[in-house]
């Protein structure tokens, strides 16, 4: 007698007993500790931390560790872990220009206030296998010189004392959440960049790219960027003023973009502007550039239809965990959905048939 | 045996209200879409987080759940559904239509008749019954606003110029009270009729597209269609190989490499309650 | 009809201004349009001619003035209608004939189905009767019957700018808006589409707007004729009056054709 598949409980239970071996691997092998994924793969845990929209470097190597190393899955985990958490309240807004800056560069100025640091960077790097990686191998002692604790002065700042650069707005009004209250359309620009600094950084940056290529061009220089710490502070209610309660490691990006002017303002510089946690310098200077794209119709600049300028589509598929989950829900069954168009189909195909008979 | 470490039926209660409230309106505006704030749930957008939501925030724990998905309570996701409130909630469950306080489904309207009391959640993946005409968002909701459906009825149009009949066998929209057009989920067209005048509350959750809307009990509810090519609730011509039902939505199944194949009850409750009553169909008989 | 509603204008304009920032759009703009009458609005571009439509039909919102229109209920300021009230009086009792039909036209939607589309939007459910008026509509801009499930990608330009009419007639309108209805197509197919209108203006009755800068278009087709330079009217009268005996020095210019417009 037929039997209707059955069995669906233990099948993803042994499912589930598979992936955990397999996730292991060889168990002749060590483990991996969660500190050494948090010490060596330092970029992904930035990426998941950076999508994840949560700042801790201890979970998201465990959700790295958890995923295989599948950086969607990981921020996946990330994300749903950090919706059951409690809000104890807001930090009062970062000051980047007090940042401990590891990282500064300017394409727009040979030399300025600060001074450029090269940092950590792949940028000069042969893009060569190292094979002495392949055996262990202690790395070379960097240089080190005495920390600077001067503040270092935005790029933009020089430029906006002569008026060559637009001013950004100020506004005290508390910014509307992305994760507490659902997108709407036309979004404010804080809701844009909040979209975008969470947004998957394959999307960021291929959308910026398709700016370069004329697809809604920015011809955009990076006017600054730079990687470092920065102090969070909140206020306590008791205290009346701020304390520092940790600090986070933040990529910050100011691109610098033309701008020919209109009837009412002379040409002057405008800003893209990238913000992104951990050292994520890819996706900064991609969300800077697709920041300033999506501003066209704030500063009365053609849409040319690219891409990159329609907000609604930027901001509603920049999410690969929405895009990932809608584009593998077609795992699922469909049998009912499939049989209703099976019968149409043949039902169609069947009077089509009969009218060529007839006609015949 | 529930997961202490998260609240009960996972949500805080803050979400919960906040999810009530869009339910509540709505309850109150009958098929209109409401935007709701959607929380990333533990398990993947397109796989019932909508759903889970409206699950989460209308469960008490006195309550019954049924989780179907496909019509049957045995498919893979409404497994893990299942689970996942048996964990987090430790409600009761069973896979009796009769019996469920609250059932949640995926693409079906179970083929026993609802009931007064009972809740019906349907999964959503795409809330929006105008969006393959107008991709836009923020046009539909003024298409939906100024009551602007003249271009729904252009897609029928079209399917009767070109096929000689209207071609929508899932996901058939339908006008509720005489005013919004409303998607009711990938359902196929036979399970229309029960959306009207169901005693059962109706509500649908999408929850990648941040979506809620509801019908409450006994709202009218018609499948769009043109008086000279009315809708008809089709199903495959046959009976149940099972339980020999008529009245059923068919699943069809292929038995052999020769191209044999049977149909049977998608609603796996359904059908079971027939066949425990005695009736048998074609190869039920063969054990 | 009544006989009050016989001697009301169906169509008030009163002191309507546009402005672009400090440019002027179209300024102190004021006419009445009665029932059955063709106005014509020319001049060349950058006249405002456009401006002025595009405030009249609601597509833009002015910055001065009134648009009232004698609506089932009475006269009432379109400029003050809700958005809701707007669009439904836009597919019901107006219409709006772009000189692009691709702007006018839905592309990948079959001819018999832009035709029925505007009869869908206000009730009608039966669809033999609906593809019966299309087809009947089709023939009376020329279309042939065999190309009613064609979609209007398919068409030449010229086929294209009658099924815009067709789509927009279809309903009766009590007043129609129409941008260069004849710009952008070939003088002989101009020709064609132009008989085509002066048989269907005759023949409804129809209200209608027509913006051009085409004095042969008005001239067949316009009761009277408004002139506008630098978003003002500088001359208004009887078409056959303002162009064979031009006042102003302006429309003097456009008249013998020494303007290139």
């Amino acid at each position: 007698m037929y039997v209707a598949v059955k069995g669906g409980e233990r099948a993803i239970d042994n499912a589930h007993a598979w992936l955990a071996s397999e996730r292991r691997g060889d168990t002749a092998l060590a483990e991996l500790s969660i500190a050494q994924i948090r010490e060596q793969l330092t970029l992904a845990v930035n990426r998941v931390m950076a999508e994840g929209s949560l700042y801790d470097p201890d979970l998201a190597a465990l959700a790295i560790k958890q995923a295989r190393g599948d950086l969607i899955e990981a921020i996946f985990l990330i994300r749903a872990y950090r919706t059951t958490l409690p809000r104890l309240g807001a930090s009062v807004p970062v000051d980047t220009a007090k940042m401990a800056v590891v990282r500064r560069i300017s394409a727009t100025f040979k030399d300025l206030p600060g001074g450029q640091v090269l940092g950590p960077t792949f940028d000069y790097t042969h893009r060569l296998l190292d094979f002495k990686l392949a055996a262990e191998c202690a790395p070379e002692t960097p240089a080190t010189a005495p920390p600077d604790p001067a503040a270092v002065p935005h790029v933009t700042d020089f430029l906006n004392r002569d008026g060559l650069i637009e001013v950004n707005p100020q506004s005290a009004a508390p910014p509307s959440d992305l994760t507490r209250a659902p997108m709407e359309l036309p979004a404010s620009r804080a809701l844009r960049l909040q979209a975008l600094t969470r947004g998957d950084e394959g999307f960021i940056l291929s959308m910026a790219y398709s700016t370069q290529r004329g697809y809604g061009r920015t011809h955009a220089f990076v006017g600054e960027l730079r990687i470092g710490l920065v102090a969070v502070e909140m206020e306590i209610p008791e205290l009346g003023f701020a304390v520092q309660i940790g600090e986070v490691e933040l990529t910050e990006c100011d691109s610098v973009n033309q701008f020919k002017g209109s009837k009412t303002e002379p040409p002057q510089f405008t800003r893209g502007y990238g913000l992104v946690f951990g050292q994520t310098e890819r996706k900064s200077i991609a969300m800077s550039l697709v920041d300033r794209s999506l501003r066209w119709a704030e500063l009365g600049e053609e849409n040319t239809g690219a891409p990159a300028q329609d907000e609604e589509f930027v901001l509603m598929h920049a999410d690969n965990i929405q895009a990932t989950g809608f584009l593998e829900h077609i795992k699922l069954p469909h049998y009912v959905d499939f049989q209703a168009e099976l019968e149409l189909v043949r039902k169609l195909r069947a009077e089509a048939y009969a009218q060529q008979e007839a006609a015949e | 045996m529930t997961d202490q470490a998260y609240n009960f039926a996972y949500l805080d209660e803050q979400t919960k209200r906040m999810i009530r409230r869009a339910i509540l309106k709505g309850v109150a505006v009958p098929g209109y879409q409401v935007p709701f704030a959607s929380r990333e749930m533990p398990m993947p957008y397109g796989w019932g987080t909508g759903g889970v939501q409206l699950t989460a925030a209308c469960l008490t724990p006195d309550d019954r759940l049924k989780v179907i998905d496909q019509g049957a309570d045995d498919t893979t996701n409404a497994v893990s559904i299942r689970k996942f409130f048996q964990r987090v909630a430790g409600v009761a469950v069973t896979e009796a239509t009769t019996e469920a306080t609250l059932i949640q489904t995926r693409h079906r309207i179970p083929d026993t008749p609802l009931r007064v009391g009972q809740i019906l959640v349907y999964q959503v993946p795409i809330p929006e019954p105008l969006r393959f005409l107008e991709p836009r968002e923020a046009e539909t909701r003024k298409m939906h606003e100024l009551e602007d459906y003249g271009l729904m009825h252009v897609k029928l149009y079209e399917d009767i110029a070109r096929h000689g009949q209207i071609a929508t066998a899932y996901a058939y929209p339908v006008k509720v009270e005489g005013r919004y057009v409303m998607d009711p989920s990938p359902i196929p067209k036979f399970d229309n009729p029960k959306l009207s005048g169901s005693p059962a509350l109706q509500l649908f959750g999408a929850g990648r597209e941040q979506r809620i809307y509801a019908l409450p009990p006994f709202t009218h509810v018609v499948s769009l269609d043109f008086e000279d090519h009315p809708f008809v609730a089709s199903k495959a011509d046959h009976a149940c190989d099972l339980c020999a039902a008529t009245d059923s939505y068919l699943d069809e199944v292929i038995i052999d490499d020769d191209g044999g194949r049977m149909f049977v009850c998608s609603d796996t409750d359904y059908c079971g309650g027939r066949r425990a009553a005695g009736y048998v169909g074609r190869l039920g008989g063969q054990a | 009809m009544n006989a009050l509603s016989q001697h009301r204008p169906l169509l008030s304009v009163q002191h309507l201004g546009k402005h672009y920032g400090p440019r002027i759009g179209c300024t102190e703009i004021s006419f009445d349009l009665y029932p059955g009458e063709v106005m014509g609005i020319v001049g060349e571009s950058g006249s405002g001619k456009s401006t002025l439509l595009s405030c009249m039909a609601g597509h833009l919102v002015p910055d001065a003035g009134r648009v009232v229109f004698d609506t089932a209920l009475g006269p009432r300021d379109t400029v003050q209608m809700s958005e809701a009230e707007r669009r439904r009086m836009a597919r019901t009792d107006w219409a709006f004939v772009h000189q692009n039909p691709r702007d006018g036209l839905r592309m990948g939607v079959s001819a018999g189905g832009n035709v029925g589309e505007r009869l869908m939007a206000i009730g009608a459910r039966h669809y033999g009767a609906i593809r019966a008026t299309a087809a009947d509509w089709l023939g009376r801009v020329e279309i042939a019957a065999d190309r009613i499930d064609d979609a209007p990608r398919a068409f030449s330009g010229g086929m294209q700018q009658r099924l815009q009419i067709a789509r927009n007639l279809v309903t009766a309108p009590r007043l129609v808006f129409m941008d260069e209805p004849t710009g952008g197509l070939d003088v002989s197919v101009q020709a064609r589409l132009l008989d085509l209108l002066r048989g269907l203006v005759r023949q409804m009755g129809l209200s209608a707007i027509i913006v051009t800068h085409d004095l042969a278009v008005v001239r067949l087709l316009a009761d009277r004729l408004m002139v506008m330079k630098d978003g003002r009217v500088v001359e208004t009268g009887l078409t056959d009056q303002v162009l064979d005996d031009p006042q102003h020095a302006y429309t003097q210019l456009l008249v013998s054709s020494v303007l290139q417009v």
